[in-house]
C-alpha cells in the first residue's frame, strides 16, 4: 500500500517542481537567518538568487559531521528555540554528539516519512507494532512510533532488550510487524526456539529492519525463521532519524522520500555530482526542516540511485543498499562507534598504549561481539595475574561506559600489533554480510 | 637471600612458549624451575634460571615482555608434611603468599618451594628468624 500517493506516485516532473521550490524556499531562509550559511556561500561566492534549477544545488558547499560538531548544540538552529518540540541525538567521533532538534512540523513530517516506511512494508491500521528499537534520545525508538501513530495502527513500544518480555508480549498481543536491528530479529527468533516456540507460528507477517548493516543472505535468513517478509529501512540522525528510505514489496532498492529528503551521489575525492548508477557517498539536502536544516550533508554511506519505475507504483528514486562507508565508522549492535574515540578512551587508562585492534565478528547468536585487543605497557606488566585481570576488567568498563558497547577485551604483548605508516588498520570486521 | 624470578608474559598463541624456551636455550640458561599462570587470553611464565641476568637480555632482546621479581625460595625436606609445616608457619606469622611453585632439587632428598609474597621484607625475616633454609641461587 502507497500511503500518501499524491506525494510518493507523483509524476516526476511535478515533484521536480516542487523539489526546487522547497530548495529555493530552504536556501533564502538560511542565507538570511543563519550566518554558519551565510558565511559558507560568501565564502564560495555563492547568492540565493543564483539557484535557478535543481541542479544549481551542485553550486551549494557541502555540511559536514564536523560541522554539526563544531556548531554543538544549537549552532546551526534555524528556528527560534522555543518552537523546538523535541530533541535527539548521536554520537558524534570524539564524544560530541550529533543534534537534531524538530519543530511541530518536523515531527509532523517525520510522522509521515514513517508512516510511508511501514507502508511500504504492508503495514495498515489494522497492524500491531512491536517496536524493539530504542526509545531515547537514537531516534529509531521514536521514529518507528510516530509512524506507526500515524498510520493507525497499534504500537507496542517496548525498546530494545529482554528477548523474553518481547517473547512473551509478542504471543499475547498479536504482534503482526516487528521493527528492530536485524541481528536483533535473528537473536529474537533463535530465542523463542529454545524457549520452545516455533516463530513461524507467532503470527508476525512483516518487519522493518534497520539501523545497522545486512545482507541479503540475511534477510533470508530472518524471513525463513520467523515466516515474514523483511524490509530494509535508512535514516540517519542528522537528517531526521529513520523514515529517509524503505523498501517497497518489491525489495529492490530503497525509495527516497525525496520530496522532503533530496538525494545527490557524489565522489567522495572530487566532491563532483556522480550520474545516477555510479556508486559514490550519499549526500542529503533537508527539503522542508525547520529546526536544523542540512543543506548537501555528507553522510559518509556508499551507494548509488536508480530512477527507472519501480512496480509498486511510486516514482520516487531508489537507492540502492549500502555498500559501505568512506570514513572507519563502525555499526556494532546498531550503535555508531569510530576507532578514534577507543583511542580517547585508551589514553586515559594507564598500563596500556593506544595500539589496539578491533575484531567484530557475528557469533552463533547472530549478535555482533566484539573483542578489542590492546597492547599491555612494558612498565606495566606484572608477575601477577590479578593486575593484569584488573587492568583488563578496567579497559572493559571504560569501553562499556563511553561507547555504550560491550567489548570483550584481550591483552596483547607490546608492539605485537601492526603498524602501519599512515591510517592503520584498526579494525577487522569478520562479519558476512 | 632472595632469587631472582623472571616472568613473561606470553599470549595464548601457538607457538610462544616453545620460542621462549628456545630464546633461553640459545643464550645457553638452564631453567631450575618453571610454572605457567594462565587465563583465558594470556599466560604467565615464571621461571628460576642459572642466570638471571644474562636471560632477561636475551629475553627482551627477543621482544619478550619480562620483569625481574624478588621470590623465596626455601628449601624443605622432600618428605610428608614438610610443605604443610611451612604453611603453618606463614599463616601463624601472617606471611601472605601471592602464589608458589616448587622444584625437586637432583640427587638430595630436598625440595625447594619457591614464594612470591606480599610483603618480601616481612617474609624475609621470618624465613631468617625461624631458621629455614632459604637458597640465593641454585
Amino acid at each position: 500500500m502507497i500511503f500518501n500517493p499524491e506525494y510518493e506516485a507523483m509524476e516526476p516532473k511535478a515533484r521536480e517542481t516542487l523539489q526546487f521550490a522547497r530548495l529555493k524556499n530552504l536556501v533564502d531562509r538560511l542565507y538570511h537567518s543563519l550566518p554558519f550559511t551565510r558565511e559558507r556561500m560568501d565564502g564560495a561566492g555563492i547568492r540565493p538568487r543564483d539557484i535557478r534549477s535543481l541542479a544549481d544545488l551542485a553550486h551549494l558547499p557541502f555540511t559536514t559531521k564536523d560541522d554539526l560538531r563544531e556548531t554543538f548544540p544549537y549552532g546551526l538552529l534555524c528556528c527560534p528555540q522555543a518552537e523546538i518540540e523535541e530533541v535527539h541525538m548521536s554520537s558524534g567521533t570524539t564524544g560530541i554528539p550529533v543534534v537534531d532538534a524538530y519543530t511541530r512540523r518536523d515531527v509532523e513530517n517525520w510522522e509521515e516519512a514513517m508512516a510511508r516506511t511501514l507502508a511500504g512494508a504492508g503495514a495498515t491500521s489494522n497492524d500491531t507494532v512491536q517496536n524493539c528499537y530504542g526509545y531515547g534520545l537514537f531516534t529509531g525508538g521514536m521514529g518507528v512510533h510516530y509512524g506507526a501513530k500515524r498510520l493507525g495502527a497499534n504500537i507496542i513500544p517496548m525498546s530494545s532488550g529482554n528477548t523474553r518480555k518481547q517473547l512473551m508480549v509478542m504471543r499475547n498481543f498479536g504482534t503482526t510487524i516487528l521493527t528492530s536491528t536485524p541481528s536483533y530479529a535473528l537473536f529474537m527468533a533463535e530465542e523463542a526456539i529454545e524457549a520452545g516456540y516455533d516463530p513461524r507460528a507467532m503470527g508476525l507477517r512483516a518487519g522493518c529492519f534497520g539501523a545497522e548493516p545486512w545482507s541479503e543472505n540475511m534477510r533470508l535468513e530472518i524471513e525463513a525463521k520467523w515466516g515474514i517478509d523483511a524490509f530494509d529501512i535508512y535514516g540517519l540522525t542528522e537528517i531526521t532519524g529513520p523514515g529517509v528510505a524503505f523498501e517497497c514489496e518489491a525489495k529492490d532498492g530503497l525509495h527516497i522520500n525525496e520530496d522532503l529528503f533530496y538525494p545527490e551521489v557524489i565522489d567522495p575525492e572530487t566532491g563532483a555530482v556522480l550520474p545516477d548508477g555510479e556508486k559514490g557517498e550519499l549526500v542529503f539536502t533537508t527539503l522542508v526542516k525547520e529546526g536544523t536544516p542540512l543543506v548537501r550533508y555528507r553522510t559518509r554511506d556508499i551507494t548509488f540511485l536508480r530512477r527507472e519505475r519501480c512496480s509498486c507504483g511510486r516514482t520516487t528514486v531508489r537507492m540502492n543498499r549500502l555498500f559501505g562507508r568512506t570514513d572507519d565508522m563502525l555499526i556494532i549492535r546498531g550503535v555508531n562507534i569510530f576507532p578514534s574515540q577507543i583511542e580517547h578512551a585508551l589514553i586515559e587508562i594507564e598500563g596500556t598504549d593506544p595500539h589496539y585492534l578491533i575484531v567484530v565478528d557475528r557469533g552463533a547468536t547472530y549478535l555482533d561481539e566484539v573483542e578489542l585487543q590492546v597492547e599491555v605497557k612494558k612498565e606495566f606488566f606484572s608477575d601477577e595475574t590479578r593486575t593484569l585481570e584488573t587492568l583488563r576488567a578496567r579497559i572493559e568498563g571504560v569501553m562499556k561506559s563511553t561507547l555504550g558497547v560491550t567489548m570483550k577485551v584481550k591483552l596483547v604483548e607490546p608492539k605485537t600489533i601492526e603498524r602501519s605508516v599512515g591510517k592503520s588498520k584498526r579494525v577487522l570486521d569478520k562479519r558476512t554480510l | 637471600m632472595d632469587i631472582k624470578q623472571i616472568s613473561v608474559f606470553l599470549e595464548n598463541n601457538a607457538g610462544r612458549l616453545a620460542k621462549v624456551t628456545r630464546t633461553m636455550a640459545d643464550a645457553g640458561i638452564n631453567i631450575r624451575a618453571i610454572s605457567i599462570a594462565d587465563t583465558a587470553d594470556f599466560g604467565i611464565l615464571r621461571v628460576i634460571v642459572d642466570r638471571p641476568e644474562v636471560a632477561m637480555k636475551a629475553l627482551v632482546d627477543d621482544g619478550f615482555t619480562a620483569r625481574m621479581t624478588d621470590v623465596l625460595a626455601v628449601e624443605i625436606p622432600d618428605v610428608p608434611g614438610a610443605l604443610a609445616q611451612v604453611m603453618e608457619l606463614f599463616q601463624q606469622t601472617e606471611v601472605n603468599i601471592e602464589y608458589l611453585y616448587a622444584s625437586l632439587k637432583g640427587n638430595r632428598d630436598k625440595a625447594v618451594v619457591i614464594f612470591k609474597v606480599q610483603d618480601i621484607e616481612h617474609g624475609r625475616r621470618i624465613v631468617h628468624e625461624k631458621g629455614l633454609e632459604v637458597l640465593d641461587k641454585f
